[in-house]
Parts: C-alpha cells; sequence; structure tokens
C-alpha cells in the first residue's frame, strides 16, 4: 500500500481480428509511454503532470485515436477533444472542436490553470490556444492515410447498417465475421470502429491523485458531436481517493457517469478501487460497451472493460508492471 | 406518490433590495410556468415533454439567462447551452454554442430524440437545428440591454474570477443580479416518471466558447430511477462537485431521501455563493436548496403543496 500507481490506456473495443503485428505494436506505444510515466513519477513529479506528460506522448504517435491519429469526422477532417482532472482540489480543464492544436490535453491544461473556466470549446478553445502560444499545425498534420481508409469503410458500413443481407465490403475482416453476428460498438463493426481515446491516470508517492483522456472521437461522427472524454464526471475524473479514466461507447460512459461513479462508489458506498470499478462496469453500463482504468490514493491500481478487449498497461511502485490487451 | 415539478430561474446573489419592477415580472414568470407545467401534468403529460414545454417558456422570457435575455461573453454575443434527460431510460441530449437557435431545450430534445449522440456543439448543434426545421432568428433577437449594462459593468470590474474562493460578486449599483445563471425544470409523474431540462446562456463576459455546467450531464443536469436533478449557479464550481449526479448517488449509494442529498451537496460539496438546485424524486417529493443569496424557483406537488420564492423561507 502507498508509493506511486500508473495506468495507461489506447482504447476500448478492439477487433478479434486485429493482426498480431499491431498488436505488438501497440504494447510496445504502451509499453514506452509507461515507462516514461515511471521515470517521472520516480523523479518525484507530481502527479497533474505525469498524466499530462504520458497522454502527450500518446497524442503524438499516430497509432492511437487521439492527437495524430485520430478518426475523422463525417466530412473528412479532425476534431479533437481532452479533458484533465487534478484529484487534490478537484480542478479541472477540458477542450472540445479542436482543430489545429497539436497536444489537446495541454490545451485543457491551460484551460484549467491559466483561464477562469473549465471548458472551452471550437473557435474559442482554438483562440485561447494562439493567446497561450501552444504548438498549432494545419488540421491534416492529425489525419492518416489509415484513417481517411477507415472513414470509407465506416461510411459505407452506417449506410448499410441496418440491411444485414449485403454483406460488408471483402477488404474489411469484418466482411467474414459478418457471416456470424460481428461484434459492434457505436453501431459500426469492430474493424472498423477506431476505439476512442486514450487517457492515462496516477497517484504519486504523496497519494495525489489525477487523470487525462484524450481522443479523436467517433469515427465518421457529425461535425460538433461531443463524446465522454471532455466531460467531466463521465470520461474522466479525479478526486481524493481515487482518478479515472474511461474509453469506449461515449453515450453509453455518458448516460453512466462512469467515472465519477467509480469515486461515488467509493466514497458513498465504502467499496475499494477494484471492487468499485467491478461494480460499475457490471451495473451502469447497460447495453453500452467500455473500459475504464483507475488508481486509488492508497497506491493500487484497476482497470475493468465489457468491451471486447482494451489497450491498456499498468504498474505500481513494487514492481508490478503489465499490458496487455484482451 | 403523485406528480411534481419544480422550477427555478437562477440561483445567485440576489439582493432582498431588488426593485420590484425586476421582482414582480420575475415572480409572475415563475408563477405562469408553474401553472402550464401543473396544467400539463394533471392532462398526464410525459415528463419529458413538460420539462421542455416549461423550459421554453422560461428561455422566452427575457429576464432570465437562457434564450432571449442570456448574458453575453465578452464579445458581446450569446452563446446558448441545453441539456434534457429522461430518468427512465437516461436518454439525454445537450447543446452548446447556439447563437440563432430560439429554444434550446428543444435543439437539445432533438439530439436525444433523433441522433445516435447525446451532444452537439456550435456550428454542428446550428446546423442540426436548421436541418430539422426548428425556429431560428437574427442573433440580435436574444440581446437585450439589461444585458448589454451587465455586460459592460462586469468588464469594469473585471469580475469573472479564478479563485473557488471568492463569491462573485458585481458592483452593479443596486441590481446585484448579474450573477443570474441557467434556468431549469424537474417532474415527475403519477408512474414515477423522471425528467430534467436545463438552459442557460452561460456566465456573463465569459470567453467565447466557455461551456458551463448545464450540458455536462451529471453536473448541472441529471436523472435516473431515484430523482431528476436541474443545478443553477458557478458552472465550474457545479462541473467539479457534479452536483446533479451526486444528489441521486447519495441517494442511491448512501440511502439518504432526496431532502438529505440536496441538502448535503449544496450545502458541503460546493462553496458557499455558489450554487443552488431543484429536484425530484420517484415518490413525488420536491426540493430547492440553494447556498446563494437567493434562486428564483417555483414548485407544486400533487396533494396540493405550492410555493414560489426567491430568498430563503423563515424556516430554513
Amino acid at each position: 500500500m502507498g508509493g506511486w500507481a500508473i495506468a495507461v490506456h489506447g482504447g476500448a473495443g478492439v477487433d478479434p481480428n486485429l493482426p498480431l503485428q499491431r498488436q505488438e505494436e501497440a504494447k510496445r506505444l504502451l509499453t514506452r509511454c509507461l515507462k516514461l510515466g515511471i521515470s517521472a513519477l520516480r523523479s518525484n513529479l507530481p502527479a497533474i503532470d505525469v498524466v499530462e506528460l504520458v497522454v502527450r506522448e500518446l497524442e503524438s504517435d499516430p497509432l492511437f485515436n487521439s492527437g495524430r491519429g485520430s478518426a475523422l469526422t463525417e466530412k473528412g477532417t479532425v476534431e479533437m477533444e481532452a479533458s484533465i482532472m487534478d484529484g487534490t482540489k478537484r480542478r479541472c480543464g477540458a477542450v472540445s472542436g479542436v482543430t489545429t492544436v497539436k497536444n489537446p490535453v495541454s490545451l485543457a491544461r491551460l484551460v484549467m490553470d491559466k483561464s477562469p473556466h473549465s471548458y472551452l470549446a471550437f473557435s474559442g478553445a482554438e483562440d485561447f490556444a494562439r493567446q497561450q502560444g501552444v504548438e498549432m499545425v494545419e488540421n491534416d498534420y492529425f489525419i492518416t492515410e489509415e484513417n481517411v481508409g477507415m472513414l470509407k469503410l465506416a461510411k459505407e458500413a452506417n449506410s448499410i447498417m441496418f440491411d444485414y443481407r449485403i454483406p460488408l465490403p471483402s477488404t474489411c475482416s469484418a466482411g467474414a465475421a459478418a457471416a456470424n453476428n460481428p461484434i459492434r460498438m457505436n453501431g459500426l463493426p469492430i474493424s472498423v470502429y477506431a476505439p476512442e481515446t486514450v487517457g492515462c491516470t496516477v497517484v504519486d508517492r504523496q497519494g495525489r491523485c489525477a487523470a487525462a483522456t484524450s481522443t479523436g472521437g467517433l469515427m465518421n461522427k457529425k461535425i460538433g458531436r461531443i463524446g465522454d472524454s471532455p466531460l467531466i464526471g463521465s470520461g474522466t475524473y479525479a478526486g481524493k481517493l481515487c482518478g479515472v479514466s474511461c474509453t469506449g461507447e461515449g453515450e453509453a460512459i455518458i448516460r453512466a457517469t462512469l467515472a465519477r461513479d467509480v469515486a461515488a462508489v467509493m466514497e458513498y458506498k465504502g467499496l475499494g478501487l477494484q471492487a468499485a470499478v467491478d461494480f460499475v462496469i457490471k451495473e451502469r453500463l447497460d447495453e453500452g460497451k467500455a473500459g475504464l482504468i483507475a488508481v486509488s490514493n492508497k497506491g493500487e491500481v484497476a482497470c475493468g472493460f465489457n468491451a471486447n478487449g482494451m489497450f491498456r498497461g499498468c504498474a505500481t511502485e513494487d514492481g508490478f508492471m503489465e499490458v496487455g490487451i484482451w | 406518490m403523485g406528480w411534481a415539478i419544480a422550477l427555478h430561474g437562477g440561483a445567485g446573489d440576489i439582493p432582498r433590495s431588488l426593485s420590484p419592477d425586476r421582482r414582480l415580472p420575475r415572480e409572475a414568470a415563475l408563477r405562469h410556468c408553474l401553472q402550464l407545467g401543473v396544467s400539463a401534468l394533471q392532462s398526464h403529460a410525459h415528463p419529458l415533454d413538460v420539462v421542455e414545454l416549461v423550459v421554453r417558456e422560461l428561455e422566452n422570457h427575457p429576464q432570465f439567462n437562457a434564450g432571449k435575455g442570456s448574458v453575453l461573453t465578452t464579445d458581446g454575443t450569446v452563446e446558448m447551452e441545453a441539456c434534457i434527460m429522461d430518468g427512465k431510460t437516461m436518454r439525454c441530449g445537450a447543446v452548446s454554442g447556439l447563437t440563432t437557435v430560439v429554444n434550446a431545450v428543444s435543439v437539445a430534445r432533438l439530439v436525444m430524440d433523433k441522433t445516435p449522440h447525446i451532444y452537439l456543439g456550435f456550428q454542428g448543434a446550428e446546423a442540426f437545428a436548421r436541418e430539422h426545421g426548428l425556429e431560428t432568428v437574427d442573433p440580435s433577437h436574444f440581446i437585450t440591454p439589461e444585458n448589454i449594462e451587465r455586460l459592460k459593468q462586469a468588464k469594469e470590474a473585471n469580475r469573472v474570477q479564478q479563485d473557488e474562493k471568492s463569491e462573485v460578486l458585481a458592483a452593479t449599483g443596486g441590481s446585484g443580479d448579474s450573477q443570474i445563471g441557467t434556468v431549469g425544470c424537474v417532474a415527475v409523474d403519477r408512474d414515477g416518471n423522471l425528467a430534467t431540462a436545463t438552459s442557460t446562456g452561460g456566465l456573463v463576459n465569459k470567453m467565447v466558447g466557455r461551456i458551463g455546467d448545464t450540458p455536462v450531464i451529471g453536473a448541472g443536469t441529471y436523472a435516473n430511477s431515484y430523482c431528476a436533478v436541474s443545478a443553477t449557479g458557478r458552472g465550474e464550481a457545479v462541473i467539479r462537485a457534479t452536483v446533479a449526479r451526486d444528489v441521486a448517488a447519495l441517494m442511491e449509494y448512501k440511502g439518504l431521501s432526496l431532502q438529505e442529498a440536496a441538502a448535503y451537496v449544496v450545502g458541503e460539496r460546493v462553496p458557499q455563493g455558489t450554487a443552488g438546485l431543484v429536484a425530484v424524486s420517484a415518490s413525488g417529493e420536491v426540493t430547492m436548496p440553494f447556498n446563494t443569496t437567493g434562486m428564483f424557483r417555483a414548485c407544486a406537488t400533487e396533494d396540493g403543496y405550492t410555493e414560489i420564492g426567491i430568498w430563503p423561507t423563515e424556516q430554513e
């Protein structure tokens, strides 16, 4: 008990047919980010700085759905959102509709630290970013060839979503799976669905918890659609007792106020971290598919998901470290 | 068990010296909206329809901070947001950054009913509203002289403060009501169906693009099978305390009554002077706690109880 703990995730809801090479790539990235966070924790960096640092790393890598490599809107553009919360005083910051800021999580941090508000969006967020002098890039910096291809598939899948007699394009592995009840998330076959979001939650040696989440959102989303990642209490939460970052079907996470509920169940029902995580995953998601990572102020780490897999990694000061998908 | 309804027109530093020409029209509006809601419930309208109806009425009233009469951003523009939630199904809808749509709460309702999403913002929300033929007007329609004045005073006093401990008072020469935030309504029918809706222009002199607690499910608005809650006050404080969700969570996880849960959240979870809420429970109870100087509010229950008020009553 006590000591630091860290958990990272790269999204819940993974294609069971994901090529092994991709799985290895993902595990390498998660390991790298975990080690970054661990090294920062060993240097006594406060939890709030560690989560920002780690999520920046995840945003910069095109592999997961955040920053570069974000899922695309219906118009083929990128609109990113992020939130960050400091458990010590429950200060928080969030942004949505970010299109030219290289690291949305850092913009969210600035909203928390340098503005009188908690949440800024769209052109207001971009104006604030400019004022703060953060690194800005063109929107196509965030767009990857792979996601352009995925968007096409998503549009096809969405348009034929309700007619199971039409086989999905054979170029996507869902074509084979379609014959026997394909896994779906947010209405898309799992092979086309881009796991939403990356996140990190940390407790430092002083028992301070923090959490941050960042995403490009739902593939083929309507312009202006906001998911759970920037919503405090839904995708992200940190208080005295724990830090939580969620991922999965955004609408289900919002309805469940998933991140807040982990903490509320600990606070109001006295459950321990793992029990709280298990409880909310089991009881709060109904038909929704999601996952989360969490740490407690006692140095524990936990994760839970009812989706098909979640890219994740966690480590504690006593030497425990694990990276996994299934 | 019977139906119950409660609505608010914002919590804030409302001085007792509020002049009759500012007090009476608002009291009349509260009375009118309450009657509207009560009649609807008596006609067995679904609580979702009741809260939308009442909030539309409050949005149209120019003296509350929602729809017409919304406070202004630092650029002198209006950016409206709203949220609606159904306790039974937990379906919800939210919008932010509306500038031309007459009734933000109805856009939120459409997002809930007509899209697989929960929350649409800014241009996307405006486009969606237009696609669905909702009434839009020139942005100037929402701006009132009172709010132009409020913005001027806020800029002069530079009152948007970061420190959570400071009460955001305004030297507004007597009217002292620049803190008016939000309108909302909660309702439950005889079958225990719960619903909530909240709508606002936000914080006076806010940064363009600033989102408050109103559209954040669990912060300003929340409903489940236990209760329906609509909160008002300093948005940033309501968000970090997840006010609306916590009222329900206390009932569910700690077994507190509606009254106890709401009183606890308003008394212990947010700083003094920052929040208020209205809530109803599945069994037809109602509560309207606030830790600010006042809160424009009204409620009624099927057994005949009615209350309309601004400041704390003697018993509180």
